[in-house]
């Protein structure tokens, strides 16, 4: 079973990851895993287990185009983020990098801590407020997710999303 | 059917007609990476797409600008990495420590023209519409994707376009127009969506940058100023650019939303943490008392913003207690400030003067804030942490703002501070 974190609208990319964390400034790279939320919410990333979810309110990603961000959520092996919109190039970083986004706006009885588990490729959300079928995504962000993220995705089909197969 | 600004140079890119909606792929005549993101850049470049070399050395530009000069050894290090690349590559336009900041530069150099696709590895790559170039933001992979192919996928943009009516009141200027649009459309108010700002030929070239770099405060994908009336001829003329034929701003285009809004009633805006979009006018805002004054960034750090600032702080001095940080936006504009007397009217108010480049606007050096200060901030972001500690109070207001408010102690109007 996968823990869900509830976040409020506009969580913006300073708050997952500070500038200040960013591999640029660490001596150790890797230690991105240690940082996501490291200010805004410190016991996430102590805590956090691989498969659970973020269900976020609107704007989920706003700022920076810091693909740290999302890479950091990845690196502590995040199931899915749930938003009713998410930022634009945080859409899109999570989505290269193969993290899945569902646009939805879920009920508020879906509180912090609810525990739930997500079908990814049905869009089923079953947790102790009931069961919810989450929005299908494009098909191409599906492919892209089936690839494991843009590069993936490029070298399987020979092309970007939107460029017609040659 | 009429084409936005948006689609029209997407259509260009894309070799056919495109609309709104459309998923496509274009051609990037310009790629610009900074210091704080170029070795997960190159790293993804080489080792997981596996490209040798770069599409097009000659349309790459790299700036040293995040941190810079650099802070640490850790930073030093990735900086002469950076350096061997850029070296190795044969990058045509590299921007060394102490050039500026990249958006402002690119623009000054004349390297972002109109009608131009650039992709960032910046959020406020939005910046390079300024000068009506299709300009945006993106992610370490899809940067490296670029940098092997010369390409981008990305959807067509809707557009919402702002309408400027009327003149600016003195000692109101862009960065109060920008919060002022931030306020009615919220910081959501334009994502996955291009912005076109309207009716405003007057303004320089540094005051729709202004524009360009808040248009991401609103979620935007690009924020496009025309290149036309005399701020953006004195710009052209200067550096021999001409405005494509292919890109006017078309009265049958199609908008997704239209906000209007009348200059002459527009006070300064001050925007209240934690959040861009929290704006209130300044007269409501009650007495904050400031620690730090903080003029500089992509969005203000210009000459002009510079110099706005030094009209208000003529033969005065700052309050006691404030710390007064300038952070050029660029070597041109510290070159200029020095040149016409600027830089010593602010030094005389009691400025300390940083080297141009981003300095203390993502809390990394040069000026980063204590818990608990409060600052009034003339850049684009007043995000929790942002500059330093987490309980930091940021208010982002304007240059004649951040003048007035040094010299009061508290965030004040240059009619108040002047009266
Ligand atoms: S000045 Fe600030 S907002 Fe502008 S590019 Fe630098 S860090 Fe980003």
């Amino acid at each position: 079973m996968a823990r869900i974190w509830r976040f409020g609208p506009n969580i913006n990319t300073d708050q997952i990851v500070p500038g200040r964390y960013a591999p640029y400034m660490l001596k150790d790279e890797s230690t991105l895993r240690n940082y996501p939320f490291i200010e805004a919410r410190p016991e996430f990333a102590t805590t956090v287990q691989p498969g659970d979810l973020i269900v976020a309110g609107a704007n989920f990603g706003c700022g920076s185009s810091r693909e740290y961000a999302p890479l950091a959520l990845k690196l502590v092996g995040i199931g899915a983020i749930i938003a009713p919109l998410f930022a634009r190039i945080f859409y899109r970083n999570a989505l290269n990098l193969g993290i899945p986004l569902f646009e939805a706006d879920l009920p508020a009885a879906v509180v912090d801590g609810t525990t739930a588990t997500l079908d990814i490729a049905t869009g089923e959300l079953r947790t102790s407020a009931g069961l919810i079928t989450l929005p299908a995504p494009p098909d191409f962000v599906r492919d892209v997710w089936d690839a494991g993220g843009i590069v993936a995705y490029v070298r399987r089909h020979g092309r970007f999303p939107g460029q017609p197969a040659s | 059917m009429g084409q936005t600004l948006a689609e029209q140079i997407l259509s260009h890119a894309a070799g056919r007609m495109v609309r709104a909606g459309e998923l496509i792929v274009v051609d990037v005549d310009l790629a610009m990476m900074h210091d704080s993101i170029s070795p997960s850049i190159i790293k993804v470049l080489h080792h997981e797409i596996g490209a040798e070399r770069v599409w097009d050395a000659t349309r790459i530009a790299v700036v040293i600008d995040h941190v810079a000069p650099a802070a640490t050894v850790q930073t030093a290090e990735h900086q002469a990495n950076l350096r061997a690349w850029v070296r190795r590559e044969g990058i045509r336009h590299f921007f060394d420590v102490g050039q500026g900041i990249s958006h402002p530069v690119l623009v000054e150099h004349g390297l972002a023209r109109p009608g131009m696709v650039i992709v960032g590895s910046d959020s406020h790559s939005t910046g390079y519409g300024a000068v009506a170039a299709f300009g945006t933001g993106m992610g370490t992979t899809d940067m490296a994707l670029t940098l092997a192919t010369g390409r981008t996928w990305l959807r067509v943009p809707e557009t919402v376009r702002v309408v400027a009516l009327g003149q600016l009141a003195a000692g109101v200027s862009a960065k109060d127009l920008g919060l002022a649009v931030a306020r009615r459309i919220g910081a959501d108010g334009a994502t996955y969506r291009a912005v076109e700002w309207h009716g405003l030929g007057a303004l320089s070239i540094a005051e729709r940058m202004t524009l360009a770099t808040l248009s991401i405060e609103v979620g935007a994908k690009a924020g496009l100023v025309p290149a036309a009336g005399p701020g953006w001829q004195a710009h052209a003329e200067a550096r021999g650019i001409q405005v494509p034929d292919w890109l006017t701003v078309d009265p049958a285009a199609t908008y997704a939303q239209t906000v209007t809004v009348d200059l002459a009633r527009l006070g300064p805006q001050i925007s209240v943490p934690h959040q861009v979009d929290h704006v209130v006018d300044l007269h409501e805002l009650g007495r904050v008392a400031v620690d730090v004054v903080y003029l500089g960034t992509c969005t203000n750090g210009h000459h002009e913003h510079l110099a706005a600032a030094a009209h208000v702080l003529r033969g005065r001095r700052i309050a006691p207690g404030v710390r007064l940080l300038v952070v050029p936006a660029s070597a041109e504009a510290l070159r200029r400030a020095t040149a016409d007397g600027t830089l010593s009217t602010l030094l005389d108010a009691g400025a300390t003067i940083g080297t141009p480049g981003c300095g203390a606007c993502i809390g990394r050096h040069m000026g980063v804030l204590a818990p608990g200060e409060v600052c009034l901030f003339t850049g684009n972001r007043n995000f929790r942490g942002r500059m330093g500690a987490p309980d930091a109070r940021i208010y982002l207001g304007s240059p004649e703002v951040a003048a007035a408010t040094a010299l009061a102690g508290y965030i004040a109007h240059p009619a108040d501070v002047l009266a």
